[in-house]
């Protein structure tokens, strides 16, 4: 049992961070440290661009789809250097963390001859289609309809809270295929592109005053009929499968975000005394002993040589971070006191702290909410018996 | 990356684990619990049957070398069975610090004893002990099986002596404890000679960092026990027509356990690789560990009372058992609040 990486590894490390902070020191240091993931969306994308060129977007994928074969650990290696330099998060996160891995996986040879290259490139941004206004926690069931005609899948129904569906080229959508079918059977895997007359496309704000999701329409929208991933029938295999991806390399770049969020409430805590506070100390104290869990909490599961195994910290790992960053939004309100709810800005536009307070309340939601985790960690982790279903 | 137990870890751990189960049954540890708290034959076992004793102590001492991962490993499995051993005063607290800081004369006159099980050694710290030159008189009302001692190491924060248990001074008097399995004694020392170790400041070193490590393994292994059991009981009771583990309140709660555990467990483990492997982190890691285990193991073993009703308040169960080891745990060698606090001071420097 180790910590740390091994020393070619570090060398590495060393490559990342140079290419990464130059890029921050010189062409892209405008979008330096921009937190919000829809601030600056066309330079955002050619970021993604940029990371395409240099092959750093997406460097686990297989270097004939533009990426470089990287190990894991030194994908989670520029990932944490990724946010160590202060680069603003991917536009392109659902193209490269979910989209891609979902073609690789289980895509055709023309499927990933057509798509991955270009998600590689950052030229094809993706968003997920999954949720219903009637279909959330409860995924399977969806009601969006797709049915064949002629050489076409013809859409029609609705998705919500489809994440930068406002910037994306394309989106994934899981759909009823089988007319009259319930639950987990009769669905299918779509991918559509998003620029057509039939995909109606409309903001929701939130909380803090953004509007990073949508509520996405789907008029007779159509796709060629070879846009499916799997066979027809298989939506539910596929869905499942993209979702496993989400716990991937990527929760230790993220972590590192995390760091940089609570160094700044650290460092506003020593500059207004609130670190003189004997109880604010406790709270730094669980938030950094919290964080650095998460990050060997992270390491055990990216360890773990026997993947198939039902892993705990893998299980757990989803409500851990999601429960603490909500804890830390509170935290750096506390800190911050009652100055913490006036922005400078004339618009309702929050800065770091006080945009991560009112964000991190959606951490606990998507992605499956924390009820849904301890549901999955009791009959998955425990073997206790699954929740009684209704009749509906 | 390589953050997982070693082929030779694994088979330590699955060693010591079949060994608690096996031995550190319910019924010796209550019978271990109406005496000093220690199970002779268990602790025969443990340290020559199974040499496991040896282990984090160098070899050149009797020791089996090896490091704090495998001394962690041994304490979360004999903290599953809230074993009524004396490993935590006798081979890590005194152990480590003799190891560390005694000269070889001493290394050699004690260790070897420890190990074997032959000796058994107390251990505490007396901040107002007077000291007149090694003639020292002071004590302790908290030194972990210290009426079955045959020594003790004791210290001040500035220096560290052995005591013989049986040197005229020594009054060694049991207490009742909460936790039966690690009985207190109250030791009083009235001007009685101490044998000074040579390097004090690396035998406190090593024996707070091998305690804390050591604490926190064990009460992640009690918490895991205590979740263990309890989901085990959820899948038998039966009420309102189904298993008690349907319930989704009596669910969500036995996640809550599980979600904090593995959390203990990175913590343990951090803390034990980062020791070993002269990590800066190791002075966080072993504050963050004792805190985090402590606390996790004492939710748990509450939970664990709880979820399972009357029978879980009852003598007869074990639950008791793991929730006063919990309480101890929580409580000595600093609270929660205080190792915390070190963490604090880490991250802020000191409160003005
Ligand atoms: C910021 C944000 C971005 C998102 N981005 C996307 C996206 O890009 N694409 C996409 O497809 N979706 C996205 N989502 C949707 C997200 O996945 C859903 O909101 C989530 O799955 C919950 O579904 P719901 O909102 O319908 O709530 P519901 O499922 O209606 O849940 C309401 C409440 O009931 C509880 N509940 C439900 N079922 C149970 C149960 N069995 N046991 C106990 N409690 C239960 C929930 O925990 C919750 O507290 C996003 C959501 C947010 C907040």
């Amino acid at each position: 049992m180790k910590l740390g990486f091994s020393p070619q590894d570090e060398l590495f490390r060393q490559e990342c961070a140079d290419w990464l902070n130059g890029q921050m020191a010189g062409e892209f240091r405008d979008i330096k440290n921009v937190t919000k993931l829809t601030g600056n969306p066309e330079r955002r994308k050619e970021w993604e661009q940029q990371l395409g060129a240099h092959r750093w977007s997406c460097i686990g994928w297989p270097t004939i789809w533009g990426g470089r074969d990287a190990t894991l650990a030194q994908q989670v290696i520029f990932a944490e250097e990724y946010a160590r330099a202060g680069v603003p998060g991917r536009v392109n996160h659902i193209g490269i963390e979910l989209a891609g891995p979902t073609i690789l996986t289980f895509g055709t040879e023309e499927q990933k001859q057509r798509f991955l290259p270009d998600i590689a490139a950052g030229k094809t941004i993706f968003c997920q289609g999954f949720s219903e206004p009637n279909a959330g926690s409860d995924l399977a069931s969806v009601r969006t309809k797709a049915r064949l005609d002629g050489g076409d899948w013809v859409v029609n129904g609705q998705k919500i809270w489809t994440s930068m569906a406002h910037i994306a080229d394309w989106i994934f959508v899981i759909t009823r295929t089988q007319e009259g079918s319930q639950g987990p059977k009769g669905l299918t895997f779509l991918m559509m592109p998003i620029d057509q007359p039939g995909i109606d496309i409309r903001g929701i704000r939130q909380i803090n005053g953004d509007a990073e999701f949508n509520e996405t329409f789907f008029t007779d929208a159509r796709c060629p009929a070879d846009s499916l991933i799997g066979a027809v029938g298989d939506g539910w295999r596929i869905a499942m499968g993209l979702l496993a991806f989400e716990r991937g390399v990527s929760t230790l770049g993220q972590q590192m975000a995390f760091r940089n969020e609570l160094d700044e409430i650290i460092a506003t805590a020593k500059a207004n005394g609130a670190a003189n506070d004997p109880l604010i100390r406790q709270r730094l104290a669980k938030a950094e002993i919290g964080l650095r869990l998460m990050r060997y909490g992270a390491l055990r599961m990216l360890s773990q040589t026997d993947h198939a195994k039902i892993d705990g910290a893998a299980l757990t790992y989803k409500i851990q971070w999601a429960s603490w960053r909500r804890s830390l939004g509170e935290l750096a309100m506390d800190v911050l006191g009652q100055g913490g709810e006036i922005s400078d800005h004339a618009e309702y536009e929050w800065d770091t702290l006080p945009n991560l307070f009112l964000f991190s309340r959606a951490d606990t939601i998507y992605g499956g909410t924390n009820q849904i985790q301890r549901n999955l960690i009791a009959e998955r982790g425990l073997g206790l018996p699954r929740e009684p279903r209704g009749m509906s | 990356m390589e953050f997982a137990f070693t082929d030779e870890q694994q088979m330590i751990a699955e060693t010591a684990q079949a060994f608690f189960a096996e031995n550190a049954t319910s019924d010796r540890t209550r019978k271990a619990m109406a005496g000093d708290g220690i199970d002779r034959a268990l602790w025969q076992g443990f340290c020559q049957e199974l040499a496991l004793s040896g282990i984090g102590l160098p070899e050149s001492s009797g020791g089996a070398g090896l490091g704090f991962v495998e001394l962690a490993i041994i304490a979360e499995s004999a903290g599953a069975q809230v074993a009524a051993l004396p490993m935590l005063g006798s081979l890590v607290q005194a152990g480590q610090a003799i190891a560390a800081g005694g000269s070889d004369a001493q290394r050699g006159e004690w260790l070897p004893d420890l190990i074997s099980g032959e000796r058994i050694a107390g251990y505490f710290h007396d901040a107002t002990l007077q000291a007149s030159g090694d003639r020292l008189t002071g004590g302790s009302r908290f030194v972990t099986h210290g009426s079955s001692a045959d020594l003790f190491v004791v210290t001040d924060m500035q220096q560290v002596w052995i005591v013989r248990a049986d040197a005229p001074g020594v009054t060694v008097t049991a207490q009742t404890s909460m936790d039966q399995t690690r009985p207190f004694a109250h030791v009083a020392l009235m001007d009685v000679p101490g044998e000074r170790l040579s390097d004090p400041g690396a035998a406190l070193v090593a024996a707070h960092q091998a305690a804390f490590i050591a604490v926190a393994a064990e009460a992640l292994g009690g918490a895991q026990a205590c979740l263990d059991r309890t989901v085990a009981y959820s899948k038998e009771r039966v009420q309102f027509g189904r298993q008690i583990g349907s319930f989704q309140a009596y669910k969500h709660r036995l996640a809550d356990m599980m979600i904090e555990i593995e959390q203990a467990r990175s913590a343990v483990y951090w803390a034990a690789c980062a020791v070993d492997e002269g990590s800066d982190e190791a002075a966080m890691a072993i504050h963050a560990a004792k805190s985090f285990a402590a606390d996790a193991y004492f939710r748990c073993a509450g939970d664990m009372i709880q979820l399972h009703g009357g029978i879980g308040f009852t003598w007869e169960h074990d639950a008791h058992i793991f929730f006063k080891r919990a309480r101890s745990l929580q409580a000595m060698l600093g609270s929660g609040n205080w190792h915390r606090e070190k963490i604090a001071t880490m991250i802020l420097g000191e409160a003005a």
